[in-house]
């Protein structure tokens, strides 16, 4: 899983019929000094996250569909958690 | 950006839509690599899209069992960043 910041909303109406209704955000992957590393993707929110949230991302198409509750769908990347915290040891 | 046609080819892939994409970041700009993903919604030249990787990409031509790896799922709109907020 990654670690990301919520940046965009994307809207799209032509899309497969699983996608329907889901919620679709912009997420920037972060390092660990919460920079972006200049790759974003689109992921479908399971956890209602919001602008500039910082949040879990999973890339894996079957957690990833899982966690939606969308089985046999064509889903890769997914919001699974809105990161409260990160605790580095030094 | 374009199409791809392959006559020889699994039977599998008879009659789908081949489409070459060219990845973008949020603003528009190209970011990557092109690559071929199947088309699971009918998007043409041009179009703004997103699309599935690996082998969740087969799911979105069920009932069909389509062995790919990439399959173009929507056409986006319209992407709203902070920026524009």
């Amino acid at each position: 899983m990654l670690i990301g910041r919520v940046v965009g909303q994307v809207v799209a109406s032509a899309k497969h019929e699983s996608h329907s209704g889901q919620k679709l955000l912009l997420v920037e992957t972060l390092d660990l000094d919460n920079e972006p590393t200049g790759l974003s993707y689109i992921a479908v929110d399971a956890v209602d996250a919001g602008f500039g949230d910082r949040v879990l991302l999973t890339m894996d198409g079957w957690a990833a569909m899982t966690a939606v509750g969308l089985p046999r769908s064509p889903i890769d990347t997914a919001i699974i958690g809105v990161i409260d915290h990160v605790e580095l040891d030094s | 950006m374009g199409r791809v046609w392959s006559s020889s080819k699994t039977e599998q892939l008879e009659g789908v839509k081949l489409l070459l994409i060219q990845p973008v970041d949020a603003k528009g700009a190209d970011a990557g690599s092109p690559l071929v993903a199947a088309d699971a919604i009918g998007a043409g030249a041009g179009d703004t899209i997103y699309w599935c990787r690996g082998k969740e990409a087969s799911l979105a031509m069920l009932p069909a069992e389509v062995g790919a790896d990439s399959a173009v799922v929507g056409i986006v709109d319209s992407v709203t960043t902070h920026e524009d907020a």
